[in-house]
């Protein structure tokens, strides 16, 4: 049991080999990996709503000298998301992947992912900022060449473009960390924490901050830097599509937390450098502007990416309102965010299976052929709006009465006005589905998918539903993981 | 390159030198400058060095890609599974003190093993890339 | 002369913009990404340089010497350095495969050839 936080990280480390070398059956090692990931992150979970932490030194050094991983429960909360929505991807994502990954590539694929999930689990686990930056690289090492796996020849340009603009991300984490370390001579985010209030006025600390800030931003796609990801998602296969959009950016967006309230703290950076007069605003433009460009697209996958820019912009909201209730309402809206995502693409990836496409002219009339997904993709929309009795509700809603909180009436306006785009970008996409006529009801590919496939599908939405009337276990765990980094 | 003489006579002169070299790398690595990443890179560049001179496929025949692919995995796994040794054996993950009759010995013990691991997969790993670029477009 | 005792950040800072440039301003994917190298290279300096003890000795115990440079800085890079391989070859990887689809590794031309990208 007190072994749980390095095996969350070695469980897919070592599987990940074995995908490597063996010719068949690799799916089923990605599937023992993902589930033994999601069985520790439960455990571990289930201790840290009891104690509070949880420490672990490798190697038998304590910190300094040796590198700590520590969780609190803010990362437990990210960790049982990860390996929830991996259990389920690799559960769906038997037939997507050999339908649209070459055969001899299928157990790469599979190592590509656990390593993928190695290097998510070790950002949220490690207390050391140098480790962040090494698997903050070995996820987006793995997440560039699983999107360079797609089918479409324009996935290897939107690898590149990813590869580019991440490099840079994660060298800019690199340079903020030198910074920190010349400036403390210390690696470890608590010792850093300790050090850095009587040094916080120095200009190379403020250039660590702007640093890491720019650096961080890019990876979680924060408008303006959010460039790479609609041709990321759109391009990769299925089922890269569905993880990555469920899961990547909230990592990203984890280490933004961590750094911002557990290293700088809450005072430095709001109360200090103001950082709240930039992050709000750009994420208000976030929210409009992606919105209103998922609007005019022509392709279900892009429409959902776009609209995860969006949504990335309320949480960035929820976080430079800087008060516990705003910080609360991002933490839900990060980890329900990603399960209605997670749901979105689960059934956009069966479209795609069966259709053979995800532009919307190709699946006009596709809600009569295929009820099961398209009753998934109709609840999936209501929870992006934020329809009430759905997941979505609840995070927007915490949003606004945090902003009121703070007097930002202009901020709930906008949250409404949000949503009503939103509402009619996913109207679009259910007129398209049910009430044209067209090709995907003629086809003879009408049969609905499989149902170990719609399974995984429904369990996240059903979780939309129950995650909207009861609230407890989300917020419950949110408020308490907001207020141990307000006043930690 | 192979039937220029200079060439090739120079690099069959220096290839034992260079593994060697990688080896002493390698396995001094506790005591002094080195460690596994810079030895699994020196010994890849003789066998990189190698290529050039007699030729890709001669190369591929002395060690099949498909030795080398199990070679990347058996250099992880002997790096993970030291650290599930330790933590079998009742330490930390990677607490290499648990490996030997006393903790010296099992921080030898341990140091060895990892570097082991990271030079066989650095090596590895570098002639595989070798090997994707040279061989891309000829099978 | 305190602008000439700094002179490893000037160094740092000349290349970091050299890189960025690169990668910024360059159509090519190659030159981008020998661009992304200088960028990367910039840092590696940084750190080196930033661990190095002026009238000091490499980090191995030995008699007589009490000051020592800070190995850390140099263990770090070495990480950053694999990484930094890792990024070149897959990118490289990645240039091969679009050069083998579109026959043309310049950018423009690719979204050109894409149409409605």
């Amino acid at each position: 049991m007190e072994h749980l936080p390095v095996l969350q990280v070695v469980i897919p480390l070592v599987l990940a080999p074995f995908c490597f070398v063996m010719a068949r059956h690799t799916w089923l090692v990605a599937l023992a990996g993902s589930v033994l990931s999601l069985v520790c992150s439960v455990l571990l979970l289930i201790q840290l709503l009891a104690v509070g932490t949880v420490d672990y030194f490798v190697g038998g050094w304590p910190p300094p000298w040796g590198i700590e991983l520590r969780i609190d429960l803010l990362g437990g909360f990210v960790l049982l998301l990860v390996s929830l929505i991996a259990a389920l991807v690799v559960t769906w994502a038997h037939d997507t992947v050999e339908s649209e990954i070459r055969d001899d590539q299928i157990n790469l694929f599979w190592c590509m992912f656990l390593l993928c999930l190695t290097g998510s689990f070790g950002i949220v686990v490690t207390g050391d900022v140098f480790n962040v930056f090494v698997f903050l690289e070995i996820t987006s090492l793995s997440t560039y060449t699983m999107i360079a796996l797609g089918r479409d020849r324009r996935a290897l340009m939107a690898s590149f473009r990813y590869l580019v603009m991440g490099t840079v991300g994660a060298t800019f984490i690199l340079i903020a960390v030198g910074l920190l370390y010349m400036m403390t001579g210390t690696l470890n985010m608590a010792d850093l924490a300790v050090r850095l209030p009587a040094i916080q006025d120095t200009t190379t600390v403020r250039a660590a901050f702007a640093f890491f800030t720019v650096g961080v931003s890019l990876k979680i796609a924060l408008f303006p830097l959010h460039q790479w990801l609609p041709n990321a998602y759109t391009y990769a296969p299925s089922a890269v599509t569905v993880f990555l959009a469920a899961t990547s950016t909230k990592v990203s967006l984890y280490v933004l937390l961590r750094f911002f309230f557990t290293v700088f703290g809450a005072d430095y950076v709001f109360g200090d450098l103001h950082v709240d007069y930039v992050l709000l605003p750009l994420s208000i433009v976030a929210i409009f502007v992606a919105s209103i460009i998922a609007v005019y697209q022509e392709d279900l996958k892009r429409i959902l990416a776009y609209s995860s820019v969006a949504q990335i912009g309320y949480m960035t909201l929820g976080i430079s309102l800087a008060n516990a209730q705003g910080l609360t309402a991002a933490i839900v809206h990060m980890f329900n965010h990603g399960l209605i995502k997670g749901g979105l693409f689960l059934a956009v990836g069966g479209l795609c299976l069966r259709i053979g496409s995800t532009r919307l002219s190709d699946l006009r009339g596709a809600g009569r052929t295929m009820p099961w997904t398209m009753g998934a993709i109709v609840i999936g929309g209501c929870a992006l709006i934020g329809v009430p009795l759905t997941a979505g509700f609840v995070s927007k809603w915490y949003l606004v009465i945090a902003a009121l909180e703070k007097d930002m009436w202009y901020v709930a306006v906008a949250i409404f006005t949000a949503s009503i785009i939103a509402a009619a970008y996913v109207w679009r996409v259910i007129e398209h589905l049910y009430f044209q006529q067209g090709y995907a009801e003629a086809s003879t590919l009408r049969s609905e998918v499989p149902l170990y496939m719609l399974l995984p599908t429904w369990l996240l939405i059903a979780m939309l539903i129950w995650l909207g009337i009861d609230t407890d276990l989300t917020v419950g765990i949110a408020e308490r993981a907001a207020q141990s980094l307000v006043a930690p | 390159m192979d039937n220029n003489l200079i060439v090739r006579e120079v690099a069959n002169l220096f290839l034992p030198i260079i593994v060697l070299f990688g080896l002493y790398v390698q396995f001094h690595g506790d005591f002094g400058p080195g460690g596994g990443f810079q030895a699994g890179v020196i010994i890849a560049v003789g066998v990189i060095l190698y290529a050039l001179v007699h030729g890709l496929t001669k190369t591929r025949q002395l060690i099949p890609l498909r030795v080398i692919r199990v070679l990347m995995a058996v250099g992880l796994l002997l790096y993970a599974g030291t650290g599930i040794a330790t933590l079998l054996l009742g330490g930390e993950f990677l607490n290499y003190n648990v490996l030997g009759s006393d903790p010296l010995t099992g921080q030898h013990v341990g140091i060895l093993l990892i570097e082991l691991g990271v030079g066989i997969t650095v090596a590895a790993v570098m002639v595989m890339i070798f090997y994707a670029f040279a061989g891309r477009g000829r099978e | 002369m305190i602008w000439f005792d700094y002179y490893n950040y000037w160094i740092v800072i000349v290349l970091m913009m050299v890189g960025l440039y690169l990668v910024m301003a360059r159509h090519n994917l190659a030159r981008k990404v020998i661009g992304l190298n200088v960028f990367q290279t910039s840092v590696f300096v940084f750190f080196i340089s930033m661990g190095a003890v002026r009238d000091s000795s490499a980090p191995i115990l030995a008699e007589g010497i009490t000051q020592y440079a800070n190995p850390l800085t140099h263990v770090l890079i070495l990480t950053a350095i694999v990484v930094g391989v890792s990024t070149t070859s897959l990118a490289l990887a990645l240039i091969v495969r679009i050069n083998e689809e579109y026959g043309s590794i310049d950018e423009e031309r690719i979204l050109l050839l894409d149409g409605d990208d």
